[in-house]
């Protein structure tokens, strides 16, 4: 029997921020990207114990589960707690296509009266409350990566990236919320 | 740098979110390997590349994922107006719709 | 006398001063000075050369369109910037100032002597001038010019500053902060809107900073300004940006500003960026711009000590300072009369006001007059006299001969105003003539915006502020009153400097074009103003002509004799005032610059001590190598023991995609040139993808996982197209296929070992799978569990060798990379990277594409037509390859090349011809694509793209090098294990 693999985390050992905004990479998560057909979602969202949003820019949480709707037919699930999304996902019966991203993606949390500015400093959103209120989210531009956001509280998001920007993505953050304070 | 309304998002967007795709309204030959070199070479060499209003396809790559069709005006920039992909070519709007059996018509 | 600064004058504190240099000499200025004003203060007028004739120059303006004050400004060696208008920078304790275009120094300057060969210089004089002899173009003519060409000195060291970006959204974004925008931005603000206002100086107000005669809501100006600005900064929906231009005004109300944030500051705290950009979209764009005063255009106006009325009087009523002690003023419009006025109230000897109207408005003259101040109406002046500084002026009546020279030291000049459109039409509004006020004016917008004020021809102060009002969508109610009309003035050349004089009157003093020039132009036939412009470089400075336009579109008008609208206008372009790249890069530079992609294993590979090479933005282990070995001698190394015992790759940058749904296959039939509806689940593929012109757009092994689950994998580079290539015919031509794509590059960290041992070193480590030949043979795949994680297990070999691909979830990697290379390493296994990958594949003939096809190759060219199902009824691709030329004999195809000199070692692009002795140009048969070392077979190997080269097997062929010819054998492109009965074993 071989020894068990043990993980080794993007971002281990991250820290950066400013006076107004905190940065702080995510704890790994179970993410499944979920693809179906509109007439699949009622069945998946019971499946899923989460009711999978249909309108464009929202999520829906629920528990340790979060949805985020980033296309028609498209969502990021991420699952803080035991997982069991792609499982959850086939007991439903329903046509559709759940894949393991949970090692694809990392996260950062940013949080702070700041954040805004400093996401801002790489992102093109609107991210004032009215356009982006809490719970919205979307698959945008941070500088020269592709993330997805999602607007936890009224000063916090999560910013979600694949691994290998995650170096760029922090460092990115770190500089411009620097920027934030000022 | 253009504000382009996603069509899927319900949402104007940066265009640093889009990546353009060419010329709308160019379906694929059903029966492809049949077509003639001449038809080949006007599905997939010609294209019109209109001055004025011009039909396009736009994907939001960074944004929703989803390829949809545009009027845009290639002069002023304008977009005149954004649709889903696998609509018929829309009018441009304020104008008559495009007759059915007109050559400009098309599929996807 | 050294010190013109006035007490009691201006709104800075005498107390704070601030200490600069100014060509290694010690001034003092006051803080909130512009280098322009503590310099004026200082007495030193003399700030500049002119960049053709060298002549001298003082400062003209006091704002943005300063043309002749250029100057190099440093914080110290390395934060130093040339070409920074001194009417805009102000000092900071500490300032290191330079003169530029001058040598040895600015009082003697020995490229002055240019001014005394202008005759030799006239417009145009390049173009003629250095086409003969033509051999003397690059030798002599282009190296002097382009020491001479340019303006300033570029800085040498790394910016140590630091920049930024910030994304921004209003409702309204007002560009110009004057008694227009300040009111737009109020009303607008009070309705609840989100609102940027703009105003490129550090205190808003505009031309209130300057006219104190105006009263707004019973109030000073300036003091009404100071109170708007203090309501609006107490709004939280208003966000004041001073110290910042709006540069540009792009489609879809998009615009680009520069903020200037620690330029004024002596000791800026380092967290703070330079500059910040801003990138704004606004719902609605208000264009408060005002205008610009034109200078008049008479001869010598461009000694030091000359400068727009409006300027002066800035510089007294804002810093303070008198900009001489007897000054004359010269002026076709009212405004001037204000300056002389405050300037005599101050104190300042008015010499007189030399007026070319013959009968301006009463009431002005009478209260200069009043003051004791000459006016001479229906006069001009038509020399100046002084060679650093003005020392006069020469009056004479209008058509008239006799002549009055009057002693000045600074002359003020007023032609009127200007409306400053430039970011309306940068916006592509249409601008009309309004012929009576002859001056340019919006017309049609191109985006939602408005202007208001002075840059939309609103001149009389109460239509303006209600205009203003208005457009901010409030009820806004401001009522002001002016004392002073901003409509009239002259365009064009003065008395004295018309169609029939030979005199230097310069239109565009940063380029030193003169009204001779413009005129020169129309006489050697341009006729259009676009023609014109370049011909002369009126305008092509970086002032962009702010000042010189108009005046140039007059002249060359009357001598066309033609309306300036049939003469057109150029186009302003961004940006409105130049911009450092420090701001248009912002944070993408150093670590920020582009992504560094790195794989899972990484910090691993660091540790084994790889060198690593940039593949698009990944960072991928090329070779390892070990203590004293270069890079051939590490390569060899690891190519001799991935054959001989087994070899280890970082393989994670390979693309895959994930396809799934129960049309999977049937959409990879559509996407590849394979067939895939007869892979059963648990086997591998190799795929070819083409486009639809039948050329091949990627290639890489496809395994299936279930019925409906395929793991694709694409080259590392090709990974994002590919998908969006996918997508576009899954949403747009193949929309009702139940599948769906799905990235997973970065889900698995992909470790490679191939080689005689390769399956010993994994074994151990693989649970709930039988590895054997008969079980796993080549081109299997497996889910299973690799130390005790969920794993994809692929018997695929890129070497020829036995080989598997160990796929773990990411963060798994490492752990599990550290565990096989322990157990290889007991082994006698190795590292390896990169270019051991390109090697051993190269040995095999297989082919990377991108490197080995060009974009140009079909699948059979590759020598893979056997990848093209023969079958099928449709994929990407089939009809293209039939077009006549993809089917014709003699394409160029891959073939090997083995060199006469095993030894030699081929240059990948070397191009192949098939008589090395032909005259040239010589027939080009095709190129070397790949070529290398090949320890393993102790000689060299290429691949190459040759025309017709499978029938040339055995044929000899030639690359001619710089100083060689080298002759090669046409082979197979397979030179190792020819049987392949290494990769099953």
């Amino acid at each position: 029997m071989a020894e068990l693999a043990t993980r080794t985390l993007p971002l281990a050992g991250a820290h950066g921020g400013s006076a107004s905004v905190r940065l702080q990479p995510a704890a790994p998560a179970n993410r499944i990207s979920l693809r179906a057909r509109p007439d699949d979602v009622a069945a998946l969202s019971s499946a899923l114990k989460l009711a999978l949003p249909t309108a464009p820019k929202t999520s829906a949480m629920n528990g340790t589960r979060t949805a985020l709707w980033l296309g028609p037919d498209e969502w990021l699930v991420i699952d803080e707690g035991e997982g069991g999304l792609v499982e959850a996902a086939a007991s439903s019966g329903a046509l559709h296509s759940a894949t393991d991203v949970s090692h694809r993606n990392t996260a950062i949390l940013v949080s702070g009266p700041g954040a805004v500015a400093t996401l801002n400093g790489g992102c093109p959103l609107d991210l004032s409350l009215k356009a982006f209120p809490v719970g919205a989210c979307a698959r945008t531009l941070f500088g020269k990566i592709e993330v997805v956001l999602l607007r936890t509280a009224e000063d916090s998001f999560r910013l979600e990236c694949w691994r290998s920007f995650s170096d760029y993505a922090f460092g990115l953050l770190a500089e411009a919320a620097e920027d934030a304070c000022s | 740098m253009l504000l382009i309304h996603c069509p899927y998002c319900g949402d104007d967007r940066s265009e640093l979110e889009f990546r353009w795709a060419g010329e709308a309204h160019i379906a694929r030959p059903e029966v492809i390997s049949e077509i003639s070199d001449e038809d080949f070479a006007e599905y997939f060499f010609l294209r019109d590349n209109t001055k004025g209003i011009a039909w396009e396809r736009w994907r939001h790559i960074h944004g929703c994922g989803r390829f949809f069709n545009a009027i845009r005006d290639t002069v002023s920039d304008k977009f005149l107006l954004t649709y889903e992909a696998g609509l018929p070519r829309q009018p441009v709007p304020g104008t008559e719709p495009v007759s059915a059996g007109g050559a400009e018509g098309g599929a996807a | 006398m050294s010190n013109y600064r006035i007490k009691g004058a201006g709104r800075l504190t005498p107390a704070r001063t601030a200490r600069f240099t100014f060509d290694g000499k010690i001034y003092t200025a006051l803080e909130g000075d512009t280098v322009a004003s503590a310099l004026l203060a200082n007495g030193v007028h003399l700030m500049g050369r002119s960049f053709k004739y060298h002549r001298p120059r003082g400062v003209l303006s006091a704002g943005p369109e300063e043309p002749n004050a250029l100057l190099d400004v440093a914080r110290d060696a390395a934060r130093r910037q040339p070409n920074v208008r001194a009417s805009v920078q102000e000092v900071f304790d500490g300032a290191i100032i330079r003169s530029q275009n001058r040598w040895p120094t600015l009082g003697f300057d020995i490229g002055s002597l240019n001014n005394l060969l202008s005759p030799f210089f006239a417009a145009g004089f390049y173009y003629k001038t250095f086409m003969w002899p033509r051999e003397a173009w690059a030798k002599l003519y282009e190296p002097i010019i382009r020491r001479a060409a340019g303006l300033g000195v570029a800085p040498t060291e790394t910016d140590p500053d630091h920049y930024a970006n910030r994304f921004a959204h209003c409702d309204v974004l007002v560009a110009g902060a004057g008694a227009a925008g300040l009111t737009a931005a109020l009303s607008a603000a009070k309705t609840g809107a989100e609102v940027i206002l703009v105003d490129e100086r550090a205190d808003v107000g505009g031309a209130l900073l300057f006219d104190t005669s105006t009263m707004i809501d019973g109030k000073p100006g300036y003091d009404w300004a100071q109170g708007v600005l203090a309501e609006l900064t107490a709004m939280a929906n208003v966000r004041v940006l001073t110290r910042t231009t709006v540069f540009g005004y792009y489609n879809h109300n998009f615009l680009g500003l520069v903020e200037r944030v620690t330029d004024h500051l002596p000791n800026p705290n380092r967290s703070l960026p330079r500059e910040r950009l801003w990138q704004v979209r606004a719902k609605k764009v208000m264009l408060a711009t005002g205008a610009i005063e034109r200078h008049m255009v008479f001869a010598n106006n461009d000694r030091p000590g000359i400068m727009l009325a409006s300027a002066a009087r800035l510089y007294l009523n804002h810093y303070g300072v008198a900009v001489g002690s007897r000054i004359g003023v010269y002026t076709a419009h009212d405004s001037a009369y204000e300056a002389a006025i405050d300037l005599k109230k101050a104190g300042v000897e008015i010499a007189a006001i030399v007026d070319c109207r013959a009968k301006p408005g009463e009431a002005l003259v009478s209260a200069a007059r009043n003051l004791g101040i000459e006016v001479l109406t229906g006069y001009s002046v038509i020399d100046t006299a002084g060679r650093l500084r003005i020392s006069s002026m020469t009056v004479a009546r209008n058509g008239s001969t006799n002549h009055r020279k009057i002693p000045v030291d600074a002359l003020l000049m007023s032609g009127g105003w200007t409306p400053s459109v430039h970011l309306f039409s940068q916006s592509r509004g249409k601008l009309k003539f309004d012929a009576e006020n002859q001056r340019f004016l919006p017309n049609i917008y191109a985006e939602n915006c408005v202007s208001v004020g002075a840059c939309n021809g609103t001149d009389e102060l109460g239509a303006l502020l209600a205009e203003a009002a208005e457009a901010g969508g409030g009820s806004l109610s401001v009522s002001g009153e002016a004392a002073f009309g901003w409509t009239g003035g002259m365009i064009g050349a003065a008395e004295g400097a018309g169609k029939e004089t030979t005199v230097k009157a310069f239109v565009d003093f940063q380029h030193d074009v003169t009204a001779k020039d413009i005129r020169l132009a129309v006489r050697e036939g341009m006729h259009s103003i676009e023609h014109i412009k370049r011909f002369t470089t009126n305008g092509m400075a970086s002032d962009q002509g702010k000042l010189s336009n108009m005046h140039g579109l007059a002249i060359a008008a009357e001598m066309l004799g033609k309306e300036i609208p049939q003469v057109g206008l150029t186009t302003f372009r961004a940006p409105y005032t130049p911009v450092t790249y420090g701001t248009l890069i912002a944070h993408s530079r150093g670590d920020l610059f582009d992504p560094a992609r790195k794989t899972p294993l990484h910090a691993e590979l660091v540790k084994a001590g790889a060198e690593f090479e940039d593949v698009g933005n990944w960072k991928r282990a090329w070779y390892f190598p070990r203590r004293g070995e270069d890079m051939h001698a590490a390569v060899n190394r690891e190519c001799r023991t991935a054959r001989e015992v087994a070899g280890i790759f970082d393989a994670s940058t390979l693309g895959k995609i994930e396809v799934v749904g129960p049309d999977a296959a049937k959409f990879l039939n559509l996407l590849y040139t394979n067939a895939w509806d007869t892979l059963k689940p648990g086997k591998c593929r190799y795929g070819i993808m083409t486009r639809e012109d039948g050329f091949v757009y990627d290639d890489g092994v496809v395994g299936r996982l279930a019925e409906d689950r395929f793991h694709v994998t694409t080259t590392t580079g090709g990974a994002p197209r590919v998908l969006h290539h996918m997508e576009d015919y899954l949403q747009t031509e193949f929309p009702d296929l139940k599948v769906w794509l799905t990235s997973t590059t970065e889900q698995w960290a992909v470790i490679a070992v191939q080689g005689p041992k390769a399956r010993e070193i994994i074994a151990p480590l693989v649970e709930g799978l039988d590895l054997s030949n008969e079980a796993f043979p080549h081109m299997s795949v497996a889910e299973c569990t690799v130390m005790g994680v969920p794993a994809r297990l692929f018997r695929v070999s890129f070497t020829g060798e036995v080989g598997f691909e160990v796929n773990v979830p990411a963060d798994y990697g490492a752990a599990v990379w550290k565990a096989i290379w322990e157990r290889g390493q007991a082994l006698g296994a190795c590292l390896y990277g990169t270019e051991t990958m390109h090697v051993l594949r190269a040995e095999k003939g297989y082919i990377i594409v991108g490197q080995d096809t060009d974009g140009t190759v079909t699948p059979d060219d590759a020598g893979y037509g056997w990848a093209v199902s023969k079958k099928k009824t449709d994929f990407v691709g089939i009809r293209g390859l039939k077009r006549p030329d993809l089917m014709r004999e003699g394409r160029k195809q891959l073939v090997g090349l083995l060199t006469a000199d095993p030894t030699e070692v081929l240059e990948e692009g070397g191009q192949i011809v098939a008589n090395p002795n032909q005259a040239k140009p010589m027939t080009m048969l095709g190129h070397v694509t790949s070529a290398y070392w090949s320890e393993n077979l102790g000689r060299s190997i290429a691949i190459a793209l040759v025309a017709g080269g499978r029938a040339r097997m055995g044929e000899t062929v030639y690359i001619p090098m710089k100083d060689k010819t080298i002759a090669a054998t046409v082979t197979d492109m397979v030179f190792f294990d020819k049987e392949g009965g290494r990769i099953h074993g």
